[in-house]
C-alpha cells in the first residue's frame, strides 16, 4: 500500500520508497522509514495532497506520494 | 565599514531568519551579488556588546546543505570557499523551536563542517504556547554549542544572542553528530588527502557537489569524478544513508530534551483556516477575490503618487528649460535623462504596492496555499504552482516579476515562467491601450452596464493571460529538461504578517527595480534622444532657416511655430529616417513611418508611445494631456489617400503589436541577468516579435 492510496484523516507508517531520487528529497523533509504520516487534506482539484509528518505540514503531488510504501 | 568578525545566518525557510537579520542589522544593510551567480547577497553590520562590529551575511533559507535550487546552492559555496575569503568566522543556525526535528537536519550538516556555531532557538514563545518544553541547557550540552532562546518577532533574547556572538569561541567545539567517514571511508580519506582538508564532511561534500562548485577547477572536479568511479560512489545512495543516520541522531537528541503534547495548538488553528482557504469552492472564490483586490490596488492606489511623480518631472523639465539657455546639453538633460528617469520612477508606486501585497501573502503563509491549489492547473500548461506569483506581478512590471522566479526550483518551470511573463499586460502598456481605445472605441454602454471601452481594455488583459498560458503550453514541449519536476513543499502555519518585513520588501524591490531597470532605460533614453535630435546632412539647419522667414514668424504664435519645427525636425532626424526605412516592413500591419518612429522609441519603455505621438503630431498646448494627443491623432489623415490614419483596424493592429512585442529594454536586460545566457533573451525577443507581427497582420486584415 502506498501513501497516495490513503484517504483524508487516515494515517500510515513509512516502510520504504520505490524511487531513490525522490526518497532523498522526502527523507530530508522528514518522511523517513518508521515515521507516521497523516493525510491532512487534498487540494481542491484532487492533486497535490497535504500531509502531517514530523510535526509539520508538507504538501506533495500524488505521484510523489505513490513512491512512499507504507507498512 | 570594516568588520571585526564575519557571521553567517543559516536556517530553514520560514524560521524567521530574515526577521532576525533585519533586527541585527537594522537598516544598515546592503544587497550585492555572490560572485559569479545572480543570487542576492544580503549583508549588514551589527555592533556587538564588546564594541566590535560584526558583518552579518544572510544566506538563503534551505532545508539541507544539498541544494535543490540556485539560491540554496550558495549556502555550501559560501561556507566552503576558502579562496574568496567569504568563509564566516561564526555561523548562527536559526532553529524553529516549534518544529525542531526537521530544522535540526540542517544544523547537523552545518555542525559537521566544523566552523564555530551558535544556535538561535527562534519562536520560543510560539513553542511554549503550544506546550512544548525544551531543556535548553541539556540541549546545548548535547550539541556542545551555545543555544540562545529568542523570539525575533517579539524582539526577545536578541541582546543575549549578540553577547553570545561576541564571546563565542574561535574554534569549533560542537559534538560530532554522525560518523561521516562510515558513509564512504576510502573515498573520503583519499579526497581529504589530495585536497589537504582535515574535515571528512567537507571532503564528502566535494564528492557530492563538485560539479556545481565554482571554486574547483575543471581539473580538480574531473579528479573527484574519477575517484568517485574508482570507489563506486553513488551520490544519492550515500545521501540517503546520511539522512537516515542524521535523523537517528536527532531522534535520540530530542528524546531527552524535548517534551511535546500530542497535537500542537498552532497547527489546529491553521487547520481550521485551511479548511476555508483551500476549500473546493470558497478557496477559489477567496483567491480570485484577492487577485481582484491586488489588481485594483495596483491601479487605483498608485494613480495619485504616479501623477505626482509625473507632474514633478514635468515641472523640473520646464523649470530647467526656462532657467538655462537652450542648447544640446540642456536638451539632453531635459529630454533625454530626465524623461528617462521619469519613465522609471513613475512605476515605483505600482511596484511598491505589488510587492507589499505579495510579501503579506507570503508572510502569512497564504502564498504556499495558492501554490498548493493551483499546482495541478499550472502543471498542465508547463508551469508550476509557484509561477502564479510572477505572473500576477507581470501586471505591474515584468522586471521585478522575473527576478521573483528564483524560488522556482525546477529549471524548466523557471525558464518557461521567465519566457512568458513579459506577455502579461504590464502597466506600461496601459497608457497605450487607453489612448488607442479612446481613439476608436465609442464611449457607449452595451447591455446597460458594460462600457464598451472598459470591455475592450478587459479583453486586452484577458488576451495577455491567455497568450501567456498558450505559449507556456507550447514551450512545455519544446524545452528539454534533464531534471525531474517535483513538488515537495512545506505548508507553514498561518501567522500574522510582520509589517517591518513588508515595509522592507517594498523598499528593497523598488530599489532593485530603480537600479536594474533604471540603468537600461536611461541609457536607451539617451540613445533615442540622439536619434531624435540629430539628422543626416544639413536638413535641421534648413528647417531652422525656412521657419525663420517672416511669413512664418509673423503669422504663427511662437509656441505653435516651435511645435511645427519640432515635428518637422523629428521627421528628418535619424529616428525619422529609421521610421521611413522600416515603413515597408510595417506597412502590411497598417502602420506608416510616423508610427514606426513611435515603435522604435517605445523600446525604452512602452508608454513613451504617447509622448512620441504628441511630438510627431506637434500637439499644441499641454502635450501630456491624453485628450489633446487624441484629438490630433483623430484628425490625422494619410496625405496620399486623404483618409484618416487611425482607423479601427490600425488602432487594434497597433494594440496587438504592443501586446506581444518585446518593446522593453529593461526586460531584455533582466532576462539576461537571470539566465546568464544571451540565447534566452534573444529567443524571447524573436518569438515575441513573430507573435506580434502575425497578430497585428491578422487583426489589421480582418478589421480593414
Amino acid at each position: 500500500m502506498t501513501l497516495s492510496q490513503l484517504e483524508v484523516g487516515e494515517t500510515g507508517i513509512v516502510k520504504e520508497f520505490t524511487d531513490l531520487e525522490m526518497s532523498v528529497k522526502l527523507m530530508e523533509m522528514g518522511c523517513l522509514p518508521g515515521e507516521e504520516i497523516k493525510i491532512s487534506r487534498i487540494a481542491p482539484l484532487g492533486d497535490p495532497i497535504a500531509i502531517h509528518v514530523s510535526g509539520y505540514q508538507l504538501s506533495l503531488r500524488k505521484f510523489e506520494a505513490s513512491t512512499i510504501i507504507l507498512q | 565599514m570594516k568588520a571585526d568578525i564575519r557571521v553567517a545566518l543559516v536556517g530553514n525557510p520560514n524560521t524567521g531568519k530574515s526577521t532576525l537579520f533585519n533586527i541585527l542589522t537594522g537598516l544598515n544593510q546592503k544587497i550585492g551579488n555572490f560572485p559569479g551567480v545572480t543570487v542576492d547577497k544580503k549583508t549588514g553590520f551589527c555592533l556587538l556588546p564588546d564594541g566590535r562590529t560584526a558583518e552579518i551575511i544572510d544566506l538563503p533559507g534551505t532545508y539541507s546543505i544539498y541544494p535543490k535550487s540556485k539560491d540554496e546552492s550558495i549556502v555550501f559555496s559560501v561556507l566552503a570557499d576558502k579562496a574568496k575569503g567569504m568563509v564566516p568566522d561564526l555561523i548562527v543556525v536559526i532553529l524553529d523551536a516549534s518544529n525542531l526535528k526537521r530544522n535540526l537536519l540542517l544544523y547537523t550538516q552545518i555542525a559537521d563542517l566544523k566552523i564555530p556555531v551558535v544556535v538561535a532557538l527562534n519562536m520560543i514563545d510560539v513553542s511554549e504556547k503550544a506546550g512544548i518544553t525544551i531543556d535548553v541547557n541539556l540541549f546545548a550540552q548535547k550539541l556542545g554549542v551555545p543555544v540562545v532562546p529568542i523570539s525575533a518577532r517579539k524582539i526577545k533574547g536578541i541582546d543575549q544572542l549578540k553577547t553570545t556572538i561576541a564571546y563565542a569561541n574561535k574554534i569549533a567545539l560542537q559534538q560530532d553528530t554522525i560518523d561521516v567517514e562510515a558513509i564512504a571511508p576510502r573515498l573520503i580519506a583519499q579526497i581529504q588527502n589530495e585536497y589537504k582538508t582535515d574535515n571528512p564532511y567537507f571532503a564528502l561534500q566535494l564528492a557530492h557537489q563538485h560539479e556545481t562548485l565554482g571554486f574547483l577547477t575543471t581539473g580538480e572536479s574531473d579528479r573527484v569524478e574519477q575517484l568517485e568511479k574508482e570507489h563506486s560512489f553513488h551520490s544519492q545512495k550515500a545521501q540517503a544513508t546520511e539522512t537516515i543516520a542524521r535523523y537517528n541522531f536527532i531522534n535520540d537528541l530530542l528524546y531527552d530534551t524535548v517534551k511535546k503534547p500530542e497535537t500542537a495548538h498552532d497547527e489546529t488553528v491553521s487547520n481550521k483556516i485551511d479548511k476555508i482557504l483551500t476549500h473546493k469552492v470558497f478557496g477559489f472564490i477567496i483567491f480570485f477575490a484577492i487577485l481582484l483586490f491586488i489588481f485594483q490596488a495596483i491601479f487605483s492606489w498608485s494613480a495619485y503618487p504616479q501623477e505626482l511623480i509625473g507632474d514633478l518631472f514635468l515641472w523640473m523639465q520646464s523649470a530647467i528649460s526656462k532657467a538655462l539657455p537652450a542648447g544640446p546639453l540642456v536638451s539632453l538633460l531635459v529630454d533625454g535623462v530626465l524623461a528617462g528617469l521619469s519613465g522609471v520612477l513613475v512605476f515605483v508606486p505600482q511596484i511598491a504596492i505589488l510587492f507589499a501585497l505579495i510579501s503579506i501573502l507570503e508572510d502569512t503563509g497564504y502564498m504556499s496555499r495558492v501554490t498548493f491549489m493551483m499546482d495541478k492547473v499550472m502543471r498542465k500548461v508547463g508551469l508550476n504552482g509557484k509561477s502564479v506569483v510572477p505572473l500576477i506581478g507581470g501586471f505591474a512590471c515584468a522586471v521585478p516579476s522575473i527576478m521573483s522566479t528564483r524560488n522556482i526550483e525546477n529549471w524548466k518551470d523557471r525558464m518557461i515562467t521567465i519566457m512568458v511573463t513579459p506577455l502579461v499586460a504590464c502597466s506600461a502598456r496601459l497608457p497605450v491601450y487607453t489612448l488607442l481605445i479612446a481613439l476608436v472605441v465609442p464611449d457607449r454602454n452595451v447591455w446597460w452596464v458594460f462600457n464598451m471601452r472598459g470591455l475592450a481594455l478587459t479583453a486586452m488583459y484577458l488576451l495577455s493571460i491567455v497568450s501567456a498560458i498558450v505559449v507556456a503550453f507550447v514551450m512545455k514541449f519544446i524545452l528539454k529538461s534533464r531534471e525531474r519536476g517535483y513538488f515537495i513543499m512545506e505548508l507553514p502555519v498561518y501567522r500574522m504578517p510582520r509589517w517591518k518585513n513588508v515595509a522592507f520588501t517594498m523598499y528593497d524591490r523598488s530599489k532593485t527595480f530603480v537600479l536594474q531597470a533604471g540603468k537600461v532605460i536611461i541609457a536607451v533614453s539617451i540613445i533615442l534622444w540622439v536619434l531624435k535630435s540629430y539628422g543626416p546632412g544639413d536638413k535641421f539647419a534648413q528647417i531652422d532657416k525656412t521657419y525663420s522667414q517672416p511669413r512664418y514668424t509673423q503669422t504663427m504664435t511662437p509656441d505653435s511655430l516651435s511645435k511645427v519645427i519640432a515635428s518637422e525636425k523629428l521627421e528628418n532626424s535619424y529616428a525619422g529616417v529609421f521610421g521611413h526605412v522600416i515603413e515597408p516592413v510595417i506597412k502590411p500591419l497598417g502602420f506608416d513611418w510616423k508610427i514606426g518612429i513611435a515603435l522604435i522609441s517605445s523600446f525604452a519603455a512602452r508608454e513613451v508611445f504617447v509622448g512620441t505621438m504628441a511630438t510627431i503630431y506637434s500637439v499644441e498646448g499641454d502635450a501630456d494631456k491624453m485628450e489633446s494627443v487624441q484629438q490630433k491623432m483623430h484628425s490625422a489623415t494619410n496625405p496620399d489617400t486623404g483618409k484618416p490614419v487611425f482607423t479601427l483596424a490600425v488602432a487594434f493592429s497597433l494594440m496587438m503589436f504592443y501586446a506581444f512585442a518585446m518593446q522593453c529594454a529593461s526586460t531584455v536586460a533582466v532576462v539576461y541577468r537571470e539566465t546568464k545566457d544571451w540565447r534566452w533573451p534573444a529567443a524571447q525577443f524573436a518569438y515575441m516579435t513573430v507573435l506580434a507581427y502575425s497578430a497585428s497582420f491578422i487583426v489589421y486584415h480582418l478589421l480593414k
